[in-house]
């Protein structure tokens, strides 16, 4: 009887709660995502995130009005029923802007980021794991690269290659190398001295293999974070360019130049910035949240 | 019998910005399969520095490694990852030794992996099989290894290095991070396996109780030198070097009426960056002389007990009339 009771006991403890739902294997790609479903303000930064892609994409179709139809009639309207957000001051539809926008905004920040990250990460990797001469080869010329502010070498960059959408990205992308291939490296020289590189040397894995395996999966979680705060941030020295007639060209309404361009207004027709600013905002909040969220799943010892 | 693992005049000098550092100096042993050597001395001698040579996770700067008969000093390539799967380590530190993202399973069969003999079921049977020798529980299989005490990491560690069958093992002091407790069974596990699969242990430890309890022979270095070797009972019965000397004389006596008489070591280690040649320990030796600071050859003063002292046997004979 004993053991009935025993039994019966812990069946009611569980009772109590949820069964723990079965997750996937640690690290793979799935087992983020039922991660960031765990944490519902990561999910909703991705709900936030789908929803202004969406928006963005089908907004020619439900809108009354189109991004670039100039009505002087209307400029600088208030937020009316007419016009949800107001419109600007050439009387163009603010909302119709910011969705359009979205795609502008959102995919600089996407591209241009996966390309300094992408970049910046495997010349820090190998620059930290290799030392040396290699070492000094890499980070001196990216030194010199840093040596510029991030904005101004993009605009020498873009002044090279020339305006539009595209070379935008392309500049934003080249700047932030720097910044993440120092902070790459720094965190790879704290990892490459531990004792679990050698013995991952010890029972023949590749030199390869050690870095993708060993060394990168130790040293990315801050990087992570700072990936998702550098979309917020590519976004907007995309803006700068554009306000500067290097990046996107108007009428292209991308939520920077939109800002940039209300200003001027701010005193008078508040709303004009403050659309663009929220939509700014929340993108960079949601793009926060889901990097955050990203890291945590990719650190066992955070499991539960 | 042929020796498993013949060491000759190794040597491993660190250059630096102040000058070269004789991590390893000269250094010549020789250690038959199936037995354990223990090397010992303190911290910044060179013990670690030679393990890790024998195994090529460093280059030798000079001298030869024979493995099995073979010259590997040089070996490079596919002939280097034989050799890897034959010479293993475990390392010190359980905590640092063990990637914090891999679970304990990862861990085990990436060695297996990597030598591409297991695939599929094999593979797991594999896994199971070495945790099951090692001594950890199947439910923690999918452990991280904060999620375990410094026993279980370490026979983590273990069942990695046993993976691919190795024939030597380099115990970079296996157990001195671990509670004493945890230590007692980490050693008897390491001397259950060496007695099933003939394994050959060079033992590195700075703990002279836990090298008495399991080497056949030990090494005592000084900076980077071999000053004395020989049998495990006869070094802790008969030492000649003054410096074995005085190390086993550290080891507090649990005899309250036979204490150990210490002896006490005057005045600091020197520098290990281009030293002088002759006795490394002459500056601090109580019987140091002009000789002492002539290179000293590793001399056979009784069978199998090797001292590199010049004066070993003046100083004996001393010893033992008085």
């Amino acid at each position: 009887m004993p053991d009935t009771a025993v039994k019966m006991s812990k069946g009611a403890k569980r009772g109590g709660q949820r069964p723990p739902k079965k997750l996937a294997r640690t690290g793979s790609a799935l087992y983020v995502w039922q991660r960031i479903c765990q944490n519902p303000l990561a999910l909703a930064g991705v709900i936030a995130i789908c929803v202004m892609i969406i928006l963005s994409i089908l907004s020619p179709f439900f809108l009354k009005y189109d991004y670039s139809t100039i009505d002087m009639t209307s400029a600088c309207a208030t937020p009316s029923a007419e016009h949800l957000f107001g419109c600007d001051e050439l009387g163009r539809d603010i909302l119709a802007r910011i969705l359009y926008g979205a795609r502008y905004t959102l995919s600089v920040g996407f591209l241009s980021v996966a390309i300094s990250a992408t970049l910046g990460i495997a010349l820090g990797a190998a620059a930290g794991y290799f030392g040396g001469i290699v070492d000094q080869i890499v980070m001196r010329f990216l030194d010199i690269m840093a040596a510029f502010p991030q904005l101004l070498l993009a605009i020498a960059i873009s002044a090279v290659l020339g305006t539009g959408f595209d070379k935008c990205i392309y500049a934003l992308g080249i700047s932030g190398i720097p910044h993440f291939a120092r902070m790459m490296r720094a965190n790879i020289l704290t990892i490459r001295g531990q004792e679990f590189v050698e013995a991952a040397t010890s029972i023949n894995c590749s030199k390869l293999r050690i870095i993708l395996r060993h060394v990168i999966p130790n040293a990315i979680a801050p990087l992570i974070v700072e990936v998702s705060m550098s979309i917020a941030g590519a976004g907007l020295a995309a803006s700068s360019l554009s306000f500067i007639g290097l990046g996107v060209q108007p009428p292209a309404p991308e939520w920077g130049a939109m800002l940039a361009s209300a200003r001027n207004y701010i005193r008078l027709y508040p709303h004009m910035i403050m659309f663009p600013g929220l939509f700014i905002m929340i993108s960079v909040l949601s793009f926060n949240l889901i990097g955050d969220a990203i890291r945590d799943a990719l650190d066992p010892k955070l499991k539960d | 019998m042929a020796a498993l693992l013949e060491v000759k005049n190794l040597k491993k000098y660190f250059p630096t910005n102040k000058g070269v550092v004789h991590a390893v100096d000269d250094v010549s042993f020789r250690l038959d399969a199936g037995k354990t050597m223990g090397v010992v001395g303190e911290s910044g001698c060179g013990k670690s520095t030679l393990g890790r040579t024998i195994i090529h996770l460093q280059n030798s700067t000079d001298g030869q490694i024979l493995f099995a008969g073979e010259d590997v000093t040089h070996v490079k390539g596919k002939e280097l990852k034989k050799l890897r799967e034959n010479m293993q380590i475990i390392f010190q530190d359980p905590y640092s030794s063990l990637n914090p993202r891999m679970s304990v399973h990862d861990t085990i069969v990436e060695p297996l992996i990597l030598s591409g003999k297991f695939k599929g079921p094999a593979l797991e049977k594999e896994a199971d099989r070495l945790m099951d020798m090692v001594g950890i529980e199947s439910r923690l299989r999918g452990a991280y290894p904060h999620e375990m005490d410094g026993g279980r990491r370490q026979r983590v560690g273990i069942g990695r290095a046993l993976a691919l069958n190795p024939k030597f093992i380099v115990c970079d002091e296996p157990v001195s991070a671990l509670d004493v407790s945890i230590q007692a069974q980490v050693l008897n596990l390491l001397m259950d396996l060496q007695d099933e699969f003939n394994l050959t242990y060079m033992f590195v430890t700075h703990d002279l109780s836990v090298v008495r309890h399991i080497s056949d022979s030990i090494c005592v270095m000084y900076l980077g030198q071999l000053v004395e070797t020989c049998d495990t009972k006869e070094l802790f019965e008969c030492q000649l070097h003054p410096y074995s000397k005085a190390l086993l004389s550290a080891i507090p006596s649990t005899d309250i009426h036979h204490p150990t008489k210490r002896i006490v070591i005057k005045g600091e280690i020197i520098s290990p960056i281009d030293p002088k040649p002759g006795c490394r320990f002459a500056a601090r030796c109580p019987h140091a002389c002009e000789r002492c600071h002539q290179p000293q050859q590793l001399e056979e003063v009784t069978p199998g007990h090797y001292v590199a002292c010049c004066r070993v046997r003046e100083l004996n004979e001393a010893f033992s009339r008085t």
